[in-house]
């Protein structure tokens, strides 16, 4: 405790040197492009997630009104656009390019960006009263790697890819569709961007290790930081150990493709199976990278607005560690009919199903906050528990799907579609929100409409659920996924999920129009709008945060617990 | 014969590769006709009722083939194949009807135990929801209290969830075994090869018998009183009530073997060779399609197995020219294999 106290005492005499130039912003190239500023980067990396989301949206928008009857309606016009032959097979594969442009997108360029670069670069620092991250620099590194990043699997499309441009492969690049299955440079673009958005991610999570051991205000032990902190330290682990698995894994597959080597091949001794180990080995921490931020956001939201320290503090950070580390050892689920011997699927199932222990607490816990609170439906608030209901409604069809021999029946099914949606575009997608207007006022200094964005949320709500909730029923009556056409007895269900769509989209239309409220209109919003629940670091200061902040380090005092972060004397 | 069937592979591949529009329609027939007049013609005396290569697969299918004959089997509506809403609007909201005793033990846990668990769970955690949003809203409860934990309710929370884990892994684990239960010497051995993008059945044990099966287009589908996208022109004949050890390969890239209404899904994988049993209760047509990614053509090859008594599976496996385990097997005649490829029209670009 002395030498953080010392330490603090050295920032501060060093602190009154620079206050003046505490909100001098660098010109407009410097500041944008070369920026090394935590919140900049921040907003940037939301930015293009909010891009990226709309080109991911709009493809599945295709795919859904493609799917709204049997039979191919548009996809032949989509290939010629795209510049591809004016025939049936061209088409379909235009069709295997959106499913895997879809999944890519949304997953590397969307809710990670979103989650890790947006909210973990904004607000980590804040939340643990450091100046800026680690390695400011690194961090423009990470965000310019994924933007190339994009623009390679952008580029992909463009490209032919074996029936027609694109790749065509699915996100999960299986060998051998996409080795010796994808002729041309599609496929190898669309790895490429995977290696780029994948350095990105590597250097970003080194960065937040280092910035969360090394940076915490003084007196901030890791048992008083903020949840939402807690949530992207386990993120960051995650990344770093299972990326380099995926980096490996699709290199093989770059020389499987271009060097004549045959890790993938069985005609040179390699397994196909193989690959799939090695890319669920990273696929499964993946999903749990994708929701754990968000467990974190719903975290400190559920906590400000029920006016209530969040409940079980420890039980919370340490199920999310849980999760993080059973998440490394139950990737064959996602491989349950490759061929698996027997005992190893028996072991998969059950260690698949103890995750749901540590998610149940989560869940709980959640209520459990609320329990006794004196909540104020705000729309963070309400984007929240919609998300502990829909995660719940996806984490039970993961018990389902969990079991390997109920699995024979729905593996690749749209049960799984449905399920995966859930806890994603449901769950992280949901969280999304939540931290967006939860933020959005201490990020631009605005506030949005809480009208618009209940709105949003009540729409976008029924607008998912109608998507989602009837490909269960799809996928029980054996509908298999990644299929542009079905047999007409699947016809009424899809319709109905496709008019979902319609719903989803237009809610969408709140969104933008509240943002574009807030940005031109809005009221200025007060250093902490949210009232006495929002205790964390960031409510201490301006909205927006000064250029620089913490100049002076707040100090975080033994009488402090982990639910009141706020320094002595604010 | 195994000539016969590489060249008439190899004919098939070639007339899909170079892709065109017509694909879609031409490349059904072009194997079917090949295999036809090659496997058929292989074994019996080319009389004018054995020589269906000549014949468009419908009338193929439908001619009457003489002693032995086999005519597909027509299928029952809502058997082996999805229900759609209009037709039963509570059977399409679930699982298809199983055919095999895994699949009903299957479906019963999944009906008897995993549903009711997990709609309690989803109910009980809306209802708590909805419990504090009434109870717990501002206005109702103005003052928050600052309750930050208690041990009793948090272990609670952690057991009971394992005890439900639990209750649920005895019958997973169990259903898991008999999924894997070796299939008995004399199962009835069928070896399901994905090709981009059709299936390929043969029978070792039976003479070697090889169909070559192609998905129906929907017009031809209709006309067999069909389902389209399910049906083929060639179908995966098995007998019914007994221990059938099914293998599945690929020779490409990686499909998978799936019949939703035998609860049977397995991939195959080029250079594996994956094995399970599987017994059909009773005779019947059962429909699945194809559950790996494989390509532009995915969703357009289907399965369809055609379960009959075994004194019928016999008299086809006759039809076709094999043999019965323990019988000798036929002499192999030579092939005519010149006609498959002849028989492979070229697709039209």
């Amino acid at each position: 405790m002395a030498t953080t106290a010392e330490g603090f005492d050295a920032h501060h005499d060093h602190g009154h040197d620079v206050h003046d130039h505490a909100d001098h912003k660098p010109g407009f190239f410097a500041r944008w492009f070369m920026s090394t500023n935590h919140k900049d980067i921040g907003t940037m990396y939301l930015i293009f997630a909010i891009i990226a989301g709309i080109v991911g949206g709009a493809i599945s928008g295709i795919m859904r009104v493609e799917l709204a009857e049997p039979g191919i309606q548009y996809l032949q016009w989509w290939a010629q656009f795209m510049g591809g032959a004016n025939d049936l097979n061209t088409a379909l594969h235009m069709w295997n390019v959106f499913i895997t442009a879809h999944g890519l997108i949304m997953v590397f360029f969307m809710v990670m960006p979103a989650m890790i670069g947006g909210f973990g670069n904004w607000f980590v620092p804040l939340m643990i009263g450091a100046p800026d991250m680690a390695f400011p620099r690194m961090n423009n590194v990470s965000f310019w790697l994924t933007v190339v990043g994009f623009l390679s699997l952008l580029f992909s499309l463009f490209v032919p890819g074996g029936t027609g441009p694109g790749a065509g492969t699915g996100w999960t690049v299986y060998a051998p569709l996409s080795t010796s299955g994808s002729v041309g440079p599609a496929v190898d673009f669309a790895i490429f961007s995977l290696h780029l958005a994948g350095a990105g991610s590597i250097l970003g999570a080194t960065n937040f290790i280092t910035t969360i051991f090394n940076m915490r205000a003084p007196g901030m032990t890791l048992h008083k930081m903020p949840l939402f902190v807690w949530s992207v330290l386990v993120t960051a682990f995650l990344l770093l150990l299972a990326l380099p698995v995926l980096a490996a894994a699709i290199t093989m597959l770059l020389t499987d493709r271009n060097f004549g080597t045959t890790f993938f091949n069985p005609a040179g001794g390699g397994d196909p199976v193989l690959y799939q180990h090695l890319f669920w080995f990273f696929g499964h921490p993946e999903v749990y990278i994708m929701i754990l931020p968000g467990f974190g956001m719903i975290s400190q939201i559920v906590a400000t607005f029920s006016k209530k320290p969040v409940f079980g503090y420890l039980g919370m950070a340490y199920a999310m560690v849980a999760i993080g580390v059973v998440g490394f050892i139950v990737w064959a689920h996602h491989m349950y009919t490759v061929g698996l011997d027997v005992n190893t699927k028996m072991y998969f199932t059950a260690a698949t199903m103890v995750i749901a222990v540590p998610t149940g607490v989560k869940i709980f816990s959640w209520i459990a906050t609320m329990w006794g609170g004196s909540i104020s439906f705000k729309s963070p608030m309400v984007w929240s528990m919609g998300f502990i209901f829909l995660f719940t409604v996806g984490g039970v069809t993961g018990v389902v799907l969990a079991n390997g021999g109920i699995d024979d029946n729905l593996h690749d099914t749209y049960y799984v579609v449905a399920h995966f949606h859930y806890v994603l575009s449901m769950g992280a997608v949901f969280s999304l929100f939540a931290g967006f207007y939860y933020w959005f006022p201490k990020m631009s200094g605005r506030m949005h409409s809480e009208l618009l964005s209940h709105i949003h949320f009540w729409t976008f709500f029924v607008g998912v659920n109608v998507i989602f909730f009837p490909q269960h029923f799809l996928g029980m009556q054996g509908m298999p996924r990644r299929y542009p056409d079905y047999p007409e007895a699947y016809t009424f269900w899809h319709e109905i999920s496709t008019y979902g769509y319609y719903i989803m989209a237009g809610s969408m239309v709140f969104f933008f129009v509240n943002i574009a409220y807030a940005l031109l209109a809005g009221k200025k919003a007060a250093a902490n709008p949210w009232g006495e629940g929002a205790t964390t670091l960031e409510w201490t200061l301006p909205s927006p945060p000064p250029y620089h902040q913490f100049e002076t380090l707040p100090v975080i005092t033994d009488a402090h617990d982990y639910h009141d972060h706020r320094p002595a004397t604010a | 014969m195994k000539k016969a069937i590489l060249a008439v592979l190899t004919a098939g591949l070639a007339a899909i590769a170079p892709v065109s529009l017509a694909a879609q329609d031409a490349a059904a027939p072009v194997v079917t006709q090949a295999e036809a007049g090659a496997v058929e013609g292989a074994q019996t005396a080319p009389g004018p009722e054995a020589l269906p290569g000549n014949l468009a697969p419908a009338e193929a299918a439908l001619a009457p083939q003489g002693q032995g004959a086999y005519t597909p089997m027509a299928p029952t509506k809502g058997k082996g194949m999805p229900t759609s809403y209009e037709d039963d609007a509570i059977k399409s909201l679930t699982f298809q009807d199983q055919y095999s005793d895994n699949g009903e033990y299957a479906l019963w846990m999944h009906d008897g135990i995993l549903m009711p668990v997990i709609t309690v769970i989803s109910l009980l955690v809306l209802g708590l929801l909805l419990y504090v949003v009434v109870r717990f809203n501002r206005r109702a409860n103005p003052v928050a209290s600052k309750t930050t934990h208690n041990t009793v309710i948090e272990v609670v929370w952690t057991i009971v969830p394992v005890i439900i884990l639990v209750i649920i892994a005895v019958p997973s684990i169990t259903l898991l075994a008999r999924q894997y239960e070796t299939p008995p010497a004399d199962a009835v051995t069928i070896k399901a090869t994905g090709y981009q993008w059709y299936w390929g059945y043969t029978y070792p044990d039976h003479g070697e018998i090889e169909v070559v099966s192609n998905m129906l287009d929907d017009a031809e589908a209709a006309k067999r009183g069909e389902p389209g996208q399910l049906a083929v022109d060639n179908r995966m004949v098995v007998p019914a009530g007994v221990p059938l050890r099914i293998q599945t390969t690929a020779s490409d890239v990686i499909h998978a073997f799936a019949v939703p209404s035998l609860w049977f899904k397995m991939d195959a994988v080029p250079g594996r060779l994956n094995e399970k049993m599987l017994t059909i209760k009773e005779p019947g047509v059962y429909y699945g399609q194809c559950s790996e990614l494989c390509g532009a053509r995915h969703a357009y090859m289907p399965i369809a197995i055609e379960a009959l008594p075994p004194a019928e599976f016999a008299a086809w496996v006759k039809a076709q020219g094999g043999s019965m385990p323990g019988e000798e097997a036929a002499a192999p005649a030579a092939v005519p294999a010149a006609e498959a490829p002849a028989a492979a029209p070229a697709v039209a670009g």
